[in-house]
């Protein structure tokens, strides 16, 4: 079989790898956006800081490995997929048919609707590229504003830190990391950071950027001050890349449309990753979830299907966690309470540490978490395997710190039922 | 044939042995905050559970980590941290659905049990026999693997 | 190495903390723990001064091979001046919490002063917080240690408290760690409710390091087959401590009935063996074992009540494991109060850990009240309506709960029995040294035993010499001075360590002093750790002859040196303290009147 999958992120990775295991000989080429070995964007941040060298961004390590595996690997982009004739045409002029297709295409930054973001000195935080420019274009003490206080805003703030630049940070939304912590965790983050001298101002619009004559920046606010900057990095969000798809007749919504085993509504045609909208574990509906845990298991479902193994997916459930400045949160599935549900929270702002935990009936269907760094998973396995916790729960409610003790005696308890 | 820790729970006594000899295996230093097994206690005292990873088939850790800083030993089967690799971005701490795999504030990477190359420092250290390594046959690894398949993503083949 | 080389200072009065280097000297010429918080506290406190005021000085240490993987190494002791005896306390604990401290980088916690609000210690690592503590203080153990944990959302915390007996002034409130383990004698329970502290909450990540790690694992090695093969470990193991009331009671040396006879009828109801047999309903007393920090001989019992139990029926609350039965536990909550009912006594140690009291002292006290009460002295108008008569398994529990809590009689038990015997106009009834009552071996079957009691610096105590063997061989007074005094200094010499007195049970002194060797820096001879046991022994000895003993304390009660044994082994002996201490003041080297001499001292660099 020719597979030919576009995109060598960690899906598109994943699903090659995946298929060269199961399909020894196969005939399989990963078309790769950007000129680079395959990357890891999660590792982007630590570049900036300067923790690894751009190898260390590589998502695999050993010479010859794709070689090996017999996956061709192609620097292109693809312009244009025609679904009749089995064919995607690249920008450079050439073009290509496949067998079966895997879309991993990942996602791109979105930037405001405002004047200036095409400045030279407003740059994006997504790609090697601009990790080398904005390490170029930075040094100690330079005047940095950070528009967006997202999961990637965030993990780019902890390396800007590191830069040692003096760091501004502007959200809109009232909270920092809005979809991934309530208004509690997220203002706590927000007061870790302005205690190590991050200026944060959250709810806040930038209605226009620009250029002084000095060279430097100017921020327009909607009814602030205007703030200057050396330089801005504008990290307020991304979008599925599915723009190439248009007129394929492929479903979209905010990403590729797709099954419980990961097919499009075309034949032949899968998706996976960060431009796929697939199985949610905890509403049952159908979202992208740009994060890493699901890109790689969609890599690997997308590729068992892709091979004949018939497999469903369970769906993906939301996973984050980010150490801004030395204070790490988390989060699981449904963090913001489930309708019908109750929850328990435990909150001691002072030391920075919040647990809030959903429940629905006598299952854990939700986590948030900061200051929690030992067996986080565990909230994880609790959450996905809907495992009941009986009076469990009651241990849970006067005091969810008690997480792993609830654990360890529902898995003790469910092991002594099967041997019984 | 491959060997695997067992766990008996009801032999252990909550010593903590086995979470100062990991500690020292790989940090040179006694000190159960950074030991890769762990003992949970509870019911005041009246149960004490071992608890560490399983090396599990399905290793979430290692196919979350987005550069590679998790392989699998093929002699112990052991999943196994590249420190000069890891960066420390946790995700195979959420992925983990055991909670087996934690970060080290202290080194800015994540830690977990590689069974000692294959010499496990918490078995060697355990006084009652609570944590034993043996041959994966005869450890009813499968049944501990069945609750790790209960968080399966992936398997449900049909 | 070994050392944390840091000594935490809190001021309570100020509500201030700091952090100090350790003194290596003072390590080096006395270890850790029980050796050099000794010597702490008689450089920072004046014995003269209140035991239950500001000036009295709270001392937590742990030694140098606490948090090692040195069996037994969960050890810390809290020292001050003891309320009960007026004298030095020292009593140490194993459980979790020592290591803790270790682990949070303090050698010493040194406590001065007395907070204005009841508060608490937060310690993680070098964060040190003083915290109010108006939501314990009125509180038990259990609820304190669940709520501090539950308030930090940090389960990894292991914390030291007192219950309200401690903030109650009970004389001999103990500091109570990890639920169910103890610092248990003398009081030093009292000092730190005195104070105003409720509890020391810790966690730590810093680890503790060793001198000569690859050496110190090879010892380790050793010493864990060692013990692991000794029958005696394997006894306690299996058995537990309580293995002694059969042995105490066959011998004839088991105190019954606040000392009047030396066994026990109803032994057998108590013993190891009811323990894990099954009663009327069906209900096993026994759970399991459980061991401290680091130890590979896990003697520590968890039990349960019968729900159907009158102590616990309509109590759901005390219907869950916790701490069971030791000897000590098992001797002062049964014979020596003549109760045989293993649920009530269970029960009364639960109350003893909840409240946060030492079972020895309160069940010696209780069966002062008891002789009382039976020979008149007191009355049901006294003991609020309880017939409090030798046998009266409610007596014990009613008691037991009303001392923990400071109701009604309990306050009047809570004095300990030196203080409530005199106020009822019957001194002699008090079964005890230095204010401080006498653990389950009766001097009079136990010669050398006898002289331990009379010469404890913290009063009676039955694990502050190890002469049991000498004590079964011959059972006069003859030849037990210097075996005595040579066991003393040992085993001051292993509560300096930070490991537990019991691994005596497979290790002899080379066994310490070789992980004491490839732990810490420099030499550690056996002669260098002896004589460290003996400046540590007679340290304690100039503390308390500074605070206004003498040598006129080295005593035992009458009835002991009076009445013989009624049965037994020693029936017709009494204890033959009068040709043993005169004996023992020459081997140690001290004036007839009992006070060490200048050479003495100065062979001892004291």
């Amino acid at each position: 079989m020719d597979y030919v999958i576009v995109g060598a992120g960690p899906a598109g990775v994943i699903a090659a790898e995946t298929l060269a295991g199961l399909e020894p000989g196969a005939d399989i080429t990963l078309v790769s956006g950007e000129p680079e070995p395959p990357y890891s964007r999660m590792a982007i941040p630590y570049l900036l800081a300067e923790d690894i060298a751009e190898e260390g961004t590589h998502l695999r390590h050993t010479a010859g490995h794709y070689d090996a595996r017999g996956i061709r690997v192609v620097h292109e982009r693809v312009a244009r997929l025609d679904p009749a004739a089995r064919t995607l045409a690249f920008e450079g002029g050439g073009s290509r048919t496949y067998g079966k297709l895997l879309l991993a295409t990942g996602a791109a930054p979105v930037r405001p609707p405002i004047p200036g973001m095409d400045l030279a000195k407003v740059k994006s935080c997504w790609t090697l590229a601009d990790a080398r420019q904005i390490i170029a274009g930075t040094k100690p003490g330079d005047r940095v504003v950070l528009m967006g206080a997202g999961f990637i805003g965030c993990i780019i703030l902890e390396a800007l830190v590191a830069r040692k630049v003096k760091l501004t940070v502007i959200e809109m939304a009232d909270r920092m990391v809005a979809r991934m912590m309530d208004k509690t965790g997220g203002d706590m983050i927000g007061d870790w950071c302005r205690g190590q001298g991050v200026d944060v101002m959250t709810a806040t619009r930038v209605t226009g950027i620009e250029e002084k004559v000095d060279g430097s920046l100017s921020l327009s606010l909607e009814g602030k001050e205007p703030v200057a900057a050396d330089l801005v990095v504008c990290a307020t969000g991304v979008r599925s890349n599915i723009g190439f798809l248009e007129g394929s007749g492929i479903d979209t919504g905010q990403g590729v449309l797709i099954d419980n085993y990961m097919a499009t509504n075309l034949p032949d045609i899968y998706a996976a990753g960060d431009v796929a909208q697939g199985l949610d574990f905890s509403t049952g509906g159908h979202d992208v979830h740009a994060i890493q845990p699901t890109a790689s298991e969609h890599g690997r479902v997308a590729a068992r299907n892709m091979a004949g193994h018939r497999t469903a997916y369970r769906g993906s459930l939301v996973m984050n966690t980010l150490n801004t400045l030395g204070l790490i949160s988390t989060s699981y599935g449904l963090w913001d309470g489930a309708e019908g549900g109750d929850e328990v929270v435990s909150l001691d702002r002072e030391n920075a540490r919040y647990l809030r935990l959903s429940f629905q009936g006598d299952v854990l269907v939700g986590a948030l978490a900061l200051g929690l760094t030992q067996h986080v998973g565990v909230l994880r396995g609790l959450i996905q395997t809907k495992v009941p916790l009986g009076k469990w729960k009651k241990v849970l409610q006067d005091d969810p710190h008690q997480i792993m003790t609830v654990y360890l005696a529902c898995v003790q308890d469910a092991t002594r039922r099967r041997a019984a | 044939m491959q060997k695997s820790l067992l766990i008996d729970p009801d032999k252990c006594t909550s010593c903590l042995q086995c979470e100062m000899a990991c500690s020292f295996e790989h940090e040179g230093v006694f000190n159960p905050a950074r030991s890769r097994i762990k003992i949970f206690e509870f019911e005041h005292g009246k149960r004490a559970v071992p608890y560490t990873c399983t090396q599990c088939a399905e290793a979430w850790c290692l196919h979350a980590c987005p550069v590679e800083a998790l392989v699998r030993n093929k002699t112990t089967g052991a999943v196994e941290v590249r420190d000069e690799i890891c960066v420390g971005c946790k995700v195979c701490t959420i992925a983990c659905p055991f909670g087996t795999v934690n970060y080290n504030p202290d080194s800015g990477k994540v830690i977990k049990c590689d069974l000692c190359g294959g010499d496990p420092q918490c078995a060697a250290a355990c006084p009652t026999e609570a944590i034993t390594y043996v041959d994966s046959a005869w450890t009813g690894y499968e049944r501990m693997q069945a609750w790790a398949v209960k968080t399966d993503t992936k398997a449900a083949t049909a | 190495m070994a050392w944390q080389r840091k000594v935490l200072r809190v001021d309570l009065t100020r509500g201030t903390s700091r952090v100090e280097p350790l003194n290596m000297e003072w390590a080096n010429a006395y270890i850790g723990e029980r050796g050099l918080g000794t010597k702490y506290l008689s450089e920072n406190m004046d014995p003269k001064a209140d035991a239950l005021g500001p000036d009295n000085v709270l001392i937590f240490a742990t030694g140098p091979l606490t948090g090692t993987m040195a069996s037994t190494s969960g050890r810390y002791a809290v020292l001050c001046k003891g309320p009960l005896t007026n004298a030095i306390a020292c009593s140490n604990s194993g459980g979790k919490f020592g290591a803790e401290m270790k682990f949070a980088g303090y050698d010493l916690i040194i406590l001065q002063g007395r907070s204005e609000k009841p508060v608490y210690l937060h310690i993680v690592d070098d964060e040190v917080e003083i915290l109010p503590a108006d939501a314990l203080w009125g509180k038990g153990v259990w609820f304190t240690e669940d709520w501090i944990k539950n308030h930090h959302g940090n389960p990894n915390l292991k914390v030291a408290s007192i219950g309200e007996a401690g903030e109650n002034l009970v004389r001999y409130a103990c500091v109570v760690n990890d639920l169910h383990r103890a610092a248990g004698r003398s009081g030093v329970g009292a000092v730190m409710g005195s104070k105003n502290l409720k509890a020391i909450a810790c966690h730590g990540t810093k680890g503790v390091r060793v001198d000569d790690p690859k050496r110190f694992m090879a010892v380790v090695k050793e010493t864990h087959k060692k013990l692991a093969e000794s029958g005696g470990r394997k006894e306690l193991t299996k058995v537990g401590t309580n293995a002694m009331i059969d042995v105490m009671q066959e011998w004839g040396g088991l105190p019954t009935r606040n000392f009047q006879e030396v066994q026990f009828e109803g032994t057998g109801k108590i013993n190891p063996e009811a323990a894990v047999t099954p009663n009327a309903h069906g209900h096993v007393n026994l759970i399991t074992n459980k061991a401290c920090f680091g130890c590979t001989i896990a003697c520590g019992r968890i039990a349960h009540i019968d729900k159907e139990h009158f102590t616990v029926v309509n109590r759901k609350e005390y219907w869950h494991a916790s701490g069971g039965l030791e000897y000590e536990t098992a001797y002062a909550l049964g014979p020596v109060v003549g109760v045989d009912d293993i649920d009530a006594l269970t029960f009364a140690n639960f109350m003893m850990n909840e409240h946060g009291m030492d079972p020895i002292s309160f069940g010696v006290t209780l069966a002062a009240a008891m002789e009382m009460y039976e020979m008149g002295v007191l009355t049901r108008e006294h003991t609020d309506g309880v017939e409090l008569k030798f046998g009266n398994a409610e007596a014990l529990a009613v008691m037991a709960e009303k001392t923990g809590k400071g109701e009604g009689f309990g306050k009047e038990l809570g004095m300990g029995s030196m203080r409530l015997t005199a106020k009822y106009g019957h001194p002699e009834l008090f079964m005890g040294v230095k204010g401080q009552e006498f653990a389950g071996y009766d001097s009079r079957a136990l010669q050398g035993m006898g002289l331990g009691y009379a010469t404890s610096n913290r009063g009676a105590c039955h694990l502050k010499h190890d002469v049991f063997g000498e004590d079964m061989e011959d059972i006069s007074g003859n030849n037990k001075a210097q075996p005595v005094k040579d066991s003393q200094d040992r085993v001051a010499m292993i509560d300096s360590t930070g490991l537990c007195l019991f691994t005596t049970a497979g290790w002899g002194v080379e066994d310490f002093v070789a992980q004491l060797d490839a732990a810490c820096e420099g030499s550690w001879t056996k002669e260098r750790c002896l004589e460290s046991g003996e400046r540590t022994w007679t340290l304690e000895r100039m503390f308390n002859m500074r605070a206004g003993l003498t040598g006129a304390d080295d005593s035992l009660p009458k009835r002991l040196l009076e009445d013989p044994a009624p049965s037994g082994n020693a029936k017709g002996k009494v204890a033959e303290l009068g040709k043993m201490l005169p004996e023992y003041y020459a081997v140690r080297g001290w004036t007839t009147e009992g006070m060490p001499t200048n050479e003495t001292l100065n062979r001892l660099a004291l």
